[in-house]
């Protein structure tokens, strides 16, 4: 059984306003699959439909055709059976800001049946494993940096141990030492506890030293889904960077018109 | 992160994919359990860090409720003949129950508006709390703090204007909020989903529907004044009902028994108007799964 099992997943979204309005292909009939304890990265400008793709596989999203598949569940059907499986972190550590990283984490666990004899020793360790001043967990949110909130982001999918982790651009914005931190932490997953992670990212570099397997997606089209080193040679390309503008005639920072949410 | 991952007893079998000790926490009713704990924690918190905020919304409540309470007054002092205080306390009851009422439809509104905001909507619904469960929990908060929070708002008022209740029955009259609060509850879910539809002005709209409720229920008249029409509307909300029987208690001493007519369509209105808020939000949730609205704002 694959961890990911998309078949021809389209999505599209009408923009514009009504009389005017036009359809927009966030999704065009994408394929691929992810074995369990795998790393993939999708490589994509911005409005490539990189968040589409996670944003369905999250339930948040219902497609428009094909089907996804998580461990089996079908993304729709079984929404519930797939959300216990899954969590994320996307480019902005969204948390109720007047709230403090312990509280933002205790409540996010509840949602996933965790008591508070479950957290009350496992967020300070968690906290720490990401690299989180624990003498600062309660503090607001508000009052913590960039990178520090996305650490707390990291933390809060972490807590619920999802087996199949989502990461939309987790480093976008962070500065190189957090930067670090966080991608050293996703490799500690990857080595450690088994868990599947689809990253979805415009970092080239983090792509290539994370991920098995490396996928672009243009304009809501997977073109390709390879090892870094066979995406390069298929391309005739000297690197990734290369392989991507030959693959899709544009640079990776440009972004699409295009789309999406 | 602990290393291993932790087991929770009653993993579903729909989860079968995966081994059972991969699954964190429970997918069962005690997990549900624990998530309406976690709506009604994180509620609390917010609570807590804008308690002045909170602090200056209370103080006001307590202005504009004076502002209506005050009518009993002004008509005597204009000449004309009316029993003060019982005209007043049937005004206090009024605002106290439009400011509750107000409470429940902010707080089940917040559900998505104040997510929305915050930008922590997808991860709130991504996760594996029923919809249902998840209401409850904004729904139950909403009556606890309404309760607390409009009790001491008719403490206050009724001390200022130094009214006195020899025959309350307000047992009575809170089994009778207690029992509304569940039809206010539905009507709060069915307006909680306005700001997926339109997150500019959902959240508005809530206040449309309290103010439709309210216009039609006698809150401070008897619904015999209204147009026919409006009367027959008036059969329809719950309000009418509580601020009919909450009065009958705390002027006449009305008991659960006295007040039967009034509890009967309360009960029924609650039966249907749950399920029926359940079904809108559930329907405006497909809605904006479909057409990418169940994300932040921006």
């Amino acid at each position: 059984m694959f961890a990911v099992d998309v078949v021809n997943l389209e999505k599209r979204f009408r923009r514009g306003r009504r009389g005017r309005s036009r359809i927009v292909t966030a999704l065009a009939a994408v394929s691929f699959t992810v074995q369990r304890g795998e790393c993939v990265a999708v490589l994509g400008q911005n409005g490539s439909g990189k968040s589409t793709l996670v944003r369905t596989l999250s339930t948040l999203l219902l497609p428009d055709g094909g089907r996804a598949r998580v461990f089996g569940h079908d993304v729709v059907r079984e929404a519930g059976a797939v959300r216990r499986l899954v969590n994320r972190v996307s480019v902005e550590a969204s948390f109720f800001k007047r709230m403090s990283a312990a509280e933002n984490l205790s409540y996010a666990a509840r949602f996933y049946g965790l008591t508070p004899a479950d957290t009350r020793a496992s967020i300070p360790d968690i906290l720490e494993r990401v690299g989180f001043p624990v003498g600062r967990a309660s503090e607001p949110m508000e009052d913590l940096s960039r990178g520090m909130q996305q650490k707390v982001a990291l933390a809060r999918a972490l807590l619920t141990s999802p087996v199949l982790l989502l990461l939309d651009e987790p480093t976008t914005g962070l500065d190189p030492r957090s930067k670090r931190e966080v991608q050293a932490f996703i490799r500690e997953l990857r080595t450690e506890h088994d868990t599947t992670i689809l990253l979805c990212t415009h970092d080239l570099l983090e792509a290539e030293t994370l991920a098995e397997r490396v996928g672009i997606l243009h304009a809501g089209r997977l073109l390709s889904l390879e090892p870094a080193e066979e995406l390069t040679r298929s391309y005739g390309a000297a690197n990734l960077e290369e392989a991507f503008f030959t693959a899709t005639g544009i640079e990776l920072e440009e972004d699409t018109e295009e789309v999406i949410t | 992160m602990s290393p291993e991952r932790r087991s929770g007893p009653g993993v579903s079998d729909a989860v079968a994919g995966y081994p059972r000790s991969a699954i964190t926490g429970d997918g069962g009713l005690r997990g549900q359990l624990i998530g309406l704990a976690g709506v009604v924690e994180r509620n609390a918190y917010l609570i807590k860090r804008y308690g002045w905020w909170e602090l200056a919304l209370f103080v006001w409540t307590v202005a504009n409720t004076l502002t209506v309470v005050f009518i009993a007054k002004g008509v005597e002092a204009t000449g004309g003949h009316l029993d003060v205080q019982r005209a007043t306390t049937t005004l206090l009851i009024g605002a106290v129950i439009w400011s509750y009422l107000g409470i429940i439809f902010e707080i089940l509104t917040e559900t998505v508006a104040w997510e929305r905001w915050e930008g922590t909507i997808e991860y709130t619904f991504m996760a594996p709390l029923k919809r249902a469960v998840h209401l409850g929990g904004m729904g139950l908060f909403a009556v606890l703090y309404g309760v607390l929070r409009t009790a001491l708002l008719f403490v206050v008022v009724a001390l200022f204007f130094g009214l006195h209740f020899p025959h309350a029955d307000f047992a009575t009259a809170l089994v009778l909020l207690a029992v509304a609060s569940v039809s206010f509850v539905g009507v709060g879910m069915v307006t909680a989903v306005l700001p997926l539809i339109s997150p500019e002005k959902g959240a508005q709209l809530g206040f449309i529907a309290q103010g439709f409720l309210l216009v039609v229920s006698g809150v401070y008249y008897p619904v015999t004044i209204l147009p026919q029409w409006m009367q027959w509307l008036s059969t329809i909300s719950p309000a009418t009902y509580a601020l009919r029987g909450i009065r009958a208690a705390v002027l006449d001493g009305a008991g659960l028994g006295a007040c039967w007519s009034d509890l009967w369509p309360l009960l029924v209105l609650g039966a249907v108007t749950i399920p029926l808020g359940l079904l809108v939000f559930r329907t405006g949730e497909r809605y904006a799964k479909r057409h990418g609205k169940l994300k932040r704002s921006g």
